[in-house]
């Protein structure tokens, strides 16, 4: 009996000592969090939301801010430069996007093949992507030159006139995805890392059947590498949709040639800073959102479709 | 036995040349930072520059004012990234180890918030920083790093769960406080991934050229990506000390990379992946 009392005893000690504890550990756990919740508060909650609120006004920060309705938003429905943004924009992500994956996949599964010197190509692929964009810029400007650049030195020596790339309104925007391509490191890394997760029982299971190279790489390699290949669409998309330093750099933000640069989030930036039409600028701002959030949903939902995690059922 | 032969020598020569394709920009860009004016528009092209000319790293450093913006530069990277050091760690931390209400769904936020595209927040943000008289100066290139990077946390909530639960058991039960616990304990055993945030958030930083763009208007405050711009305007066709001051701009990313190379590695595919 007495002994029974003591266990009784003792477990509502632990039990008052755990949830002294777990207050504990409650508390500290808030307090640790603080610092996030103020700078999502500050540079993320409040931004985004008085972003709405300054779409909806004519503000330019030198004199209060006026509130006009959907003026803004009506006038950008109006204005050809945010169409030619617009489309300029998607036309580049539409292009970038689809080219970035099947160059960086198949970069990707080189590289993970065994091959003498593997790491120190590894390096080679790498080390594009450590460079400033701006000097990504000034390099490629002067290689893509028409009159005395390498691409078009090389080409000539195989018999091809090369385009005026740059200069040119049909190769200007290819000329910026030729560029990104050379800067794709990051995202051949984080393949090679989804291709060595790879459970080495798939392949071992396909030699048996007898399944040759080409049938492993498209039913096992790149079935299996979806989540990743998922994972660098969304952040593809995400990233081309808000591209701005590389046009802006080339381009000193004029967008030329004929406008064929002129990127949204350049334009949005021209209102916003040259011509201090913050109220404009916040609607262009909301508009990016949407188109974003809109491309990011559909991709999502597709993705049940095509994209297969392993041991999943 | 075909298929041997495809995978011995057709995939390395395919990659070789892939290799070369990718090293070639890299290579005329040093290249040409050290060719003599005469021999930069040459036909056929100059690959060795002789006599190698370092002439273009004078001009470089000299016609725009180099040491100072290096030094803003430096500045501006060195102190965001201890801010990055102090905030990620610890709210990644609390997400993944400590339980309270509200956790998950702070944490759930704190990933579609990377979804945000920045030109969405840049104008009110701009309008702050310029109502509490901040623009112009270095801090609101600075300050948001203390209060933590939504990528960052994600990474070291990733790291941190990982680790053991009985650690932190022991320690508690030995009276050890909660910061203690982490500071003491969790944090040492996460020092490569400290390690990862801190190198992307120096790169990151010291490779920016939006932030300063919209927030620096001063020349002496300058940071070394507005002056390879400012450079470019004032000397449209000088392409030797441009190349040079691209090459002097790189080099201590490059530098870092090398010094650093496995866990920068390690960092850039455990983020990517291990979601």
């Amino acid at each position: 009996m007495s002994n029974l009392t003591e266990v009784t005893n003792v477990k509502a000690k632990a039990s008052k000592k755990t949830t002294s504890m777990e207050t504990r550990i409650r508390r500290a756990g808030i307090l640790f969090a603080l610092p996030w919740i103020i700078g999502l508060l500050a540079f993320y909650a409040y931004p985004l939301f008085s972003s709405m609120y300054y779409s909806l006004t004519n503000y330019n920060v030198i004199s209060p801010s006026q509130w006009i309705g959907f003026e803004n938003y009506i006038t950008l429905f109006n204005d050809d430069l945010f169409w030619k943004g617009l489309k300029n924009t998607l036309a580049y992500a539409l292009m970038q996007v689809p080219l970035a994956i099947m160059f960086g996949v198949t970069l990707a599964m080189l590289l993970n093949l065994p091959v003498f010197g593997q790491g120190f190509l590894r390096t080679v692929f790498f080390l594009p992507s450590l460079l400033p964009v701006i000097a990504t810029t000034i390099l490629w400007q002067w290689l893509l030159n028409p009159q005395f650049g390498l691409v078009n030195a090389f080409l000539e020596k195989i018999g091809i006139t090369g385009p005026g790339w740059l200069g040119d309104t049909t190769w200007s925007k290819p000329s910026l995805v030729i560029m990104t391509l050379w800067v794709l490191g990051n995202s051949i890394l984080i393949y090679l890392a989804g291709l060595q997760d790879i459970s080495k029982d798939y392949y071992e299971a396909a030699d048996i059947d007898g399944a040759n190279w080409l049938q492993k790489t498209f039913h096992i390699t790149i079935p299996l590498l979806t989540p990743v290949i998922f994972f660098n669409m969304i952040m593809g998309v995400i990233h081309a949709l808000q591209e701005f330093t590389l046009p802006y750099a080339l381009t000193y933000g004029t967008g030329n040639p004929a406008e064929s640069l002129l990127f949204y989030s350049m334009y949005l930036y021209n209102n916003a800073f040259l011509y201090m039409k913050m109220g404009y600028a916040s609607a262009m701002a909301w508009i990016l959102f949407v188109v974003v959030m809109l491309i990011t949903v559909v991709l999502l939902k597709s993705s049940g479709k095509w994209v297969f995690y392993q041991g999943d059922d | 036995m075909k298929t041997n032969l495809v995978k011995r020598i057709a995939i390395p020569i395919l990659l070789l040349l892939a290799a070369v394709g990718f090293a070639l920009p890299f290579i005329w860009m040093v290249s040409t930072s050290l060719k003599a004016a005469d021999q930069l528009f040459v036909h056929p092209p100059v690959w060795i520059p002789n006599p190698v000319n370092w002439e273009n790293y004078v001009h470089a450093v000299t016609e725009i004012a180099f040491f100072t913006q290096f030094k803003n530069s430096l500045i501006i990277a060195t102190i965001s990234t201890v801010g990055v050091i102090i905030s990620c760690p610890l709210v990644g931390y609390t997400f993944a180890r400590l339980k309270w209400k509200g956790r998950d769904t702070l944490f759930l936020i704190t990933l579609a918030v990377m979804m945000i595209p920045f030109p969405v927040t840049m104008v009110p943000l701009f309008i702050v920083w310029s109502k509490l008289g901040l623009v112009g100066t270095f801090m609101p290139l600075i300050i948001p790093a203390f209060f933590g990077v939504p990528f960052y946390i994600f990474l070291m909530r990733q790291f941190f769960k990982q680790l053991p639960r009985d650690l932190e058991d022991a320690a508690r039960i030995d009276g050890c406080s909660e910061f203690g616990i982490y500071l003491r304990i969790m944090l040492p055993l996460c020092q490569p991934a400290v390690l990862t945030i801190a190198l992307f958030q120096f790169m990151a930083s010291w490779n920016d050229f939006l932030g300063p763009l919209i927030y620096l208007n001063d020349e002496t405050k300058y940071t070394l990506q507005l002056g390879l711009q400012q450079f470019r305007t004032a000397q449209d066709t000088a392409w030797g000390p441009l190349m040079a001051a691209s090459v002097l701009v790189a080099l201590p990313i490059i530098f870092l990379y090398f010094i650093v190379q496995k866990r920068f590695i390690q960092g850039i595919t455990f983020g990517g992946v291990k979601g």
